[in-house]
């Protein structure tokens, strides 16, 4: 589709963080956070609200200059124009009557920071319609964005983010405002498109279980600092206790885990992670 | 055929020159108004276009003071006011209220000022009513190359634009991951709008200067769902406003009180109303989903979520 050549990324390696620190205001929001992601790899960055995700999304996509490390993407430094990168934000929010149809939005994820106005032909045209084909979103191509439900608008914005052929793709909350079964049907389109087209999937929640199956890396994020690994590796007792500097407990219940911290005393006790729509889950 | 037609057009409509001088500038200042504003009300900067509109004012009013020709004013002070208004945030979610409400407020102090005084100089009260409502039938023809290019200018700047601008529009966040300069974009557009203001404030006045800005637009937007033919839409729209505006400002020379006509203006302006008014009794069209599909964020809406909300 696209004929542009795409540098080889280096080492296996489309996005090496390291070493990466802002500070904002006085306050250290992320601190010495270092990982790296290899194509095809479905990697959830979890973590509570307040925890730097975002804050890292603008440090990856160059909106946000770090105080100290680099982020290199495909092997080179960062520019601020990456089309190594797709983007899918987390507040997406437009009015029903905003004349913008789905294959609209598809569109300018092509070509929107051209000059003029788009020509329309008949082979940009097949490939916004086979993007909306690749997330399932053809049959509402056509509607207004603004009308459409939370679901159907991750699908519209993920083929925006993916037309232009990125080797990273971004997520941030995706899942924070569907219900279960779209989140669900969500997070296995991003797995399908890791796989087939081995475009690396970074996707940011506070939830980790409708990820778990699905994820084959895990940076977690706690109080600015990260740690990084299979989930496995990552999210057992002793990480996490380090990670938050007290006591934490990981339990495993049906394949699914929920996170503990605080000290046992009933009223200290706080569980992380889990909203409380998420707590039937558990039971 | 003939007694229905002179109902319609009074005597003399086509070869006045007036007239004619009015339906060519208008023609101009409406399709540059109407296409800008679709933009205008995608960003929701309606009420920023009514402070632009205000300050024009100002400028349109010390133009008349000093004596030379109000457009100058008009253009000159919406610039300014459009720097201003980038100056304290106008692109800040925040910053935009303020930013207009402090422009709008400064504006028509100095208009008042200007008014004032040039009435006191001038000893009469008619500049107030031009600045302030219009006056396209007192346009001269030798301004239409002027207005002309103040139009192409502002069409042109969004016609450049119009990617980076849909997309910054639509989400200034998904525009900047893409390595727009969002900011740098809306204050092109700003000034795009600062001259499609004073050039719609010189010909139906300071304070009704957003109705054509605003208004075919927003009547564009519910009648499609694309944003290259919303703006063609609009243009057309505040066309046929002001060309019927025009002739029904003809006609009411001949309606009460005998010899004085009606303004261009509240005709404009009402049409403008009308239209809006109409086309939300429509059934939406264009990609619209129509009246029973569910609301959003309800999943089951699509055929790709079948079964509904978990």
């Amino acid at each position: 589709m696209s004929t542009e050549p795409r540098a080889a990324p280096v080492a296996g390696e489309i996005l090496a963080v390291e070493g990466v620190t802002v500070r904002l205001g006085g306050r250290e929001v992320l601190q010495n956070v270092g990982f790296t992601i290899r194509p095809g790899e479905f990697t959830g960055l979890i973590g509570s609200n307040g925890a730097g995700k975002t804050t890292l999304f603008r440090v990856i996509l160059g909106l946000q200059a770090p105080s100290a490390g680099t982020v290199r993407v495909g092997g080179g430094t960062r520019s601020r124009r990456d089309p190594l990168i797709g983007y899918v934000p987390q507040k997406f929010l437009l009015d029903p009557d905003m004349p913008l149809r789905g294959r609209d939005l598809v569109g300018l994820g092509l070509d929107a920071h051209r000059l003029g106005l788009a020509r329309p032909s008949r082979a940009r045209r097949r490939l916004v319609d086979a993007m909306l084909d690749a997330v399932d979103a053809r049959s509402f191509g056509d509607a207004r964005v603004g009308q459409l439900s939370g679901g159907e608008q991750q699908r519209i914005l993920i083929a925006h983010a993916l037309i232009s052929r990125p080797r990273l793709l971004l997520l941030d909350e995706p899942l924070a405002n569907l219900d279960l079964r779209s989140g669900h049907e969500v997070v296995a389109l991003l797995a399908r498109i890791a796989r087939e087209q081995q475009i690396a999937v970074l996707i940011s929640a506070h939830e980790m279980n409708p990820l778990l199956p699905v994820m084959d890396r895990i940076v977690y994020l706690a109080s600015g600092r990260a740690a990084s690994g299979t989930s496995a590796e990552v999210v057992r007792s002793d990480v996490l206790t380090e990670l938050y500097g007290h006591h934490v407990d990981v339990l495993r219940l049906h394949g699914r885990v929920i996170v503990v911290a605080g000290t046992g005393d009933d009223e200290q006790t706080a569980i992380e992670h889990t909203r409380p729509a998420a707590g039937v889950e558990i039971v | 055929m003939q007694p229905v037609l002179r109902a319609i057009l009074e005597p003399g409509f086509f070869s006045s020159s007036s007239v004619q001088v009015a339906a060519v500038i208008g023609a101009i200042v409406a399709l540059a108004s109407g296409g800008l504003g679709v933009f205008t009300v995608i960003r929701g900067q309606a009420f920023a276009g009514e402070a632009l509109g205000d300050l024009g004012a100002a400028g349109g009013s010390s133009a008349y003071l000093i004596g030379i020709a109000p457009l100058w004013g008009f253009i000159g002070a919406a610039v300014a006011a459009a720097g201003v208004m980038e100056l304290i945030g106008i692109q800040r979610e925040r910053g935009r209220d303020l930013a207009t409400g402090i422009v709008l407020g400064a504006g028509f102090g100095f208009a008042a000022l200007f008014l004032y005084l040039g009435t006191t100089y001038h000893s009469t009260t008619g500049a107030t009513i031009t600045i302030l409502f219009g006056s396209i039938f007192a346009l001269s023809s030798s301004m239409i190359p002027l207005v002309l290019a103040f139009a192409v200018t502002a069409l042109g700047i969004v016609v450049a634009l119009y990617r980076p601008l849909l997309l910054s529009s639509v989400s200034p966040e998904l525009a900047a991951a893409r390595g727009i300069p969002v900011r740098l974009v809306g204050g092109l557009y700003l000034l795009a709008m600062a001259l499609a203001v004073a050039l719609s404030a010189v010909t139906i006045g300071a304070i009704l200067s957003t109705a054509l800005l605003v208004g075919p637009a927003a009547t564009a937007l519910r009648l499609t769902a694309k944003p290259g033919r919303a703006i063609i839409t609009a243009g057309l729209l505040g066309l046929a406003a002001i060309w019927l505006g025009i002739l029904l400002a003809y006609d009411s020379y001949y309606w009460p009180p005998q010899r004085h006509g009606w303004p261009v203006s509240f005709f404009v302006v009402t049409l403008i109303l009308i239209a809006y008014l109409l086309a939300g009794r429509l059934p939406a069209r264009g990609g619209n989903r129509g009246r029973q599909a569910p609301p959003p964020h309800t999943a089951g809406a699509g055929a790709a979520v079948p079964g509904g909300g978990g």
